[in-house]
């Protein structure tokens, strides 16, 4: 911020020096210096893997995706085979990448919820337990949890001494099964009755709480909401003839299991893993924004008459709801990127699979940058649909 | 019903009487806290029942019954933890493959953390001054007694593992990612853009992404955008990867605290004629880094639970050392809740106590009047 005008009057001429001491010119010097340098590293580090490469004889280019993979991949939304490009296998990976971050952030959502809520309860014991199980659970490496758990599910009975819980849910070293859903033709209607159920709901919600604004009549809007989504979907089940059934895993003699859903190890010590860790991180967010909404507020609440009840849903969450959202988002984000140590236990999400594809092909910089495409685009999908739920209760201001 | 006339009247003050024994001393908290009412004398009980359940049967499995001598897994034939392995790797849980004989340089690093850290971290301590001109050149002492050189016997950076290697990655990443972290804050609020646009793509680049896939680069890629002859080894690597990753998150916390530092700050420090650098040295830094200190160390912790990923990548670090127990063939099957127990304890005890210290912190520096 030097003054470049000198008491002997304002410089004439050209002055090399004048680059540095006027402040517009040394900025575009210094941006022009610092451009010039990322420049000739970029380029000196792409000249070093040009020679690498040729020295190992290895090109570069996505053709690679075209070719069969040749690997097996155990817990597989689309299908796929061994005979499928590699291409679909990254798709396989990418997709159980989401698979495991949805019902993590589900999980863990519920978990820190019921958590950051039980913290404020008045009983000091039940406080304390869930303080010291928070505290453990946030300070021990999550890599180290999730091998933990998938140990501890190794370690059930194998396959012919299986544990049964109940008549249809069966628990054994390759995994946890249970009943899964069979849809027969008609049971799209089915499905189509509980959308119709839940569009229904959402009309009456909307249509009950303007009346409500209007007229200050109240309605029963959420049982009537609450038997569209039950009833109608329940009256199409039986008016078109069950079409939907459950498959019940059955045990031969040998103990092996037959129909059902498998879950894996792997997924389930992965999804255990993750969505506790990241539970207690959002107790602790949950339990600070209740705690950031003054106490006035809910004595205020009180002589309004509202209850217990009305008083946290109607004036507490919102409020606290502002403050939770925004390290919410961040949670969701670490545990989205969390999900790629899903490699340890070996489940193949899309780091797995990449990493899998590196080792066969050989491929390593397409793959690095394919995972860094794949979780920038999915951490700007997931902060730009929190930021549209943050911007919808944030505090309106006139 | 007709009023009686008033016939009584105290003349002297009463004495004043204790409160009912039921609401105060353990009777009243016990009342207060535990049985206020059905609901929360119900969750006491459930409480006390789950705790019944997990900890006598935890303490009678690692310790009444735990086994503790022998030389093989088979030898640990109680029905509680197997504590055999403790007496014959332990050394390798600290130090790995540190050269045996060498390890009081490893330890010597570790106690003179403790000197380096005190002026840092707390106020009012004896000699502060001189002490933190050691705090300064502690970086470079601990590098010269872990690697060697000198006078000493060179250890390379391949033979770290165990505890050691989550520690000696842990502070050069946390050493290194706040002066890096800095500069990037600040590149991210300049007026410059180039500069600030380099900023921010490698920020959120680095933050999108996954820490394994940044270790990944470090063990795979690294050495094929270097010259060839110029390999540096894996554990460098993996700290320099480690450090852009933790500068990122850094940046981001640090560029919290310069917003927060209000308008006029930057405008009177322009008023008094200082530069760009000396107004941010000397009137906003000191701030903004202030109120930032406790993201600063919750950023630290989660770097050092990061650091037992270098195991993903074929590094030995504590988790790797234990797996590698688990998986040995002496102690298979009999080691695993307590390989776990004993590595989740290490990072138990530093991870917790750096958080006390920065909820400590955070109380201190709260002014606000609640």
């Amino acid at each position: 911020m030097a003054s470049t005008n000198s008491p002997a009057g304002p410089a004439t001429g050209f002055n090399i020096w004048r680059l540095w001491t006027d402040e517009r010119h040394r900025g575009i010097l210094s941006q022009a210096i610092v451009v010039i340098l990322v420049a000739l590293a970029l380029v000196w580090v792409a000249d070093n893997t040009r020679t690498n490469l040729d020295n190992r004889g290895l090109d570069i280019g996505f053709d690679f995706l075209a070719d069969p993979a040749g690997i097996g991949i155990g817990v597989s939304l689309i299908e796929y085979r061994s005979t499928d490009t590699w291409l679909r296998a990254m798709t396989v990976g990418l997709l159980n990448t989401v698979l495991v971050s949805a019902l993590g952030i589900v999980a863990a959502t519920a978990i820190g919820f019921a958590a950051g809520i039980m913290r404020l309860l008045p009983n000091w014991l039940i406080r304390t337990i869930i303080a010291t199980w928070v505290e453990f659970t946030r300070n021990v490496p999550l890599l180290l949890q999730i091998i933990f758990w998938w140990t501890l599910l190794l370690s059930l009975p194998t396959v012919r001494e299986t544990l049964r819980i109940g008549d249809s849910i069966f628990l054994n070293n390759s995994g946890i099964t249970g009943p899964s859903p069979v849809f027969e033709p008609g049971a799209s209607a089915v499905l189509i009755a509980l959308a119709a159920g839940v569009a229904a709901a959402w009309a009456v919600l909307n249509w009950a709480r303007k009346r409500q604004a209007a007229t200050g009549e109240r309605l029963p809007a959420g049982w009537i909401a609450l038997g569209l989504i039950v009833l109608l979907p329940l009256a199409v089940y039986f008016a078109s003839g069950e079409p939907i059934s459950w498959d019940t895993p059955t045990a031969n003699r040998f103990g092996r299991l037959r129909g059902g859903l498998t879950v894996t190890p792997e997924l389930v010590a992965l999804w255990f893993a993750l969505s506790t860790y990241t539970g207690a991180f959002i107790s602790e967010i949950v339990r600070a924004g209740i705690l950031s909404v003054s106490k006035g507020q809910t004595e205020a609440a009180g002589s309004l008459g509202l209850k217990g009840w009305q008083t946290t849903r109607l004036i507490i969450m919102p409020q606290a709801l502002r403050v939770i959202i925004p390290p919410l988002t961040s949670q969701f984000l670490n545990l989205t990127k969390n999900s790629s140590l899903a490699l340890a236990v070996g489940f193949q999400d899309f780091v797995g699979i990449g990493s899998q594809a590196q080792n066969q092909t050989g491929q390593a910089i397409e793959i690095v940058f394919s995972w860094m495409v794949v979780y920038v685009s999915l951490s700007l999908l997931t902060s730009a649909f929190m930021n549209w739920y943050n911007a919808r209760i944030a505090l309106v201001e006139r | 019903m007709s009023m009686q006339p008033f016939h009584r009247a105290q003349k002297d003050m009463l004495a004043e009487r204790p409160p009912p024994a039921t609401t105060t001393g353990t009777l009243g908290w016990l009342r207060e806290n535990l049985f206020s009412n059905w609901f929360n004398t119900g969750l006491t009980l459930l409480a006390l029942y789950l705790l019944w359940t997990i900890i006598p049967p935890f303490i009678d499995w690692a310790f009444i019954h735990a086994d503790a001598s022998g030389s093989t897994g088979r030898e640990c034939t109680t029905e509680g933890a197997c504590w055999a392995w403790l007496d014959q790797r332990i050394d390798q849980f600290l130090y790995g493959f540190y050269t045996a004989s060498e390890y009081w340089r490893v330890n010597l690093t570790v106690i003179l953390l403790i000197p380096a850290l005190l002026p840092l971290l707390f106020d009012g301590i004896p000699c502060a001054r001189q002490l933190r001109y050691f705090s300064l050149a502690y970086p470079v002492i601990a590098v010269f007694l872990l690697v060697g050189g000198i006078g000493l016997e060179a250890v390379p950076t391949s033979s770290f593992g165990g505890f050691m290697l989550n520690l000696a990655v842990g502070l050069s990443g946390i050493v290194l990612s706040l002066p890096v972290g800095i500069l990037l804050a600040l590149g991210r609020r300049s007026n410059l853009p180039a500069v600030r646009i380099l900023c921010v793509m490698f920020i959120e680049l680095v933050r999108g992404v996954p820490l394994i896939t940044l270790l990944f680069t470090a063990a795979i890629l690294l050495p094929m955008f270097l010259p060839e002859n110029w390999s540096p080894d894996l554990v460098i690597r993996v700290i320099v990867v480690v450090t852009a990753f933790a500068s990122a998150y850094m940046a981001e916390v640090i560029r919290g605290g310069l917003q927060a530092i209000p308008k006029g700050q930057y405008e009177a420090a322009q008023a008094m004629g200082l530069g760009y650098w000396q107004s941010m040295r000397l009137i906003i830094l000191p701030q903004a880094l202030k109120i930032s200190i406790p993201g600063i160390v919750n950023t630290f912790i989660g770097l050092f639970k990061d650091t037992t990923l270098v195991f993903l990548i074929g590094l030995f670090d504590i988790l790797g050392i234990a797996r590698s127990l688990q998986q040995n063939q002496d102690w298979i099957g009999k080691v695993d809740a307590e390989g776990f127990l004993f590595t989740s304890l290490f990072f138990f005890i530093v991870c917790f106590s750096m958080s006390r210290y920065s909820l400590n912190l955070e109380k201190r520096l709260d002014t606000t009047n609640r």
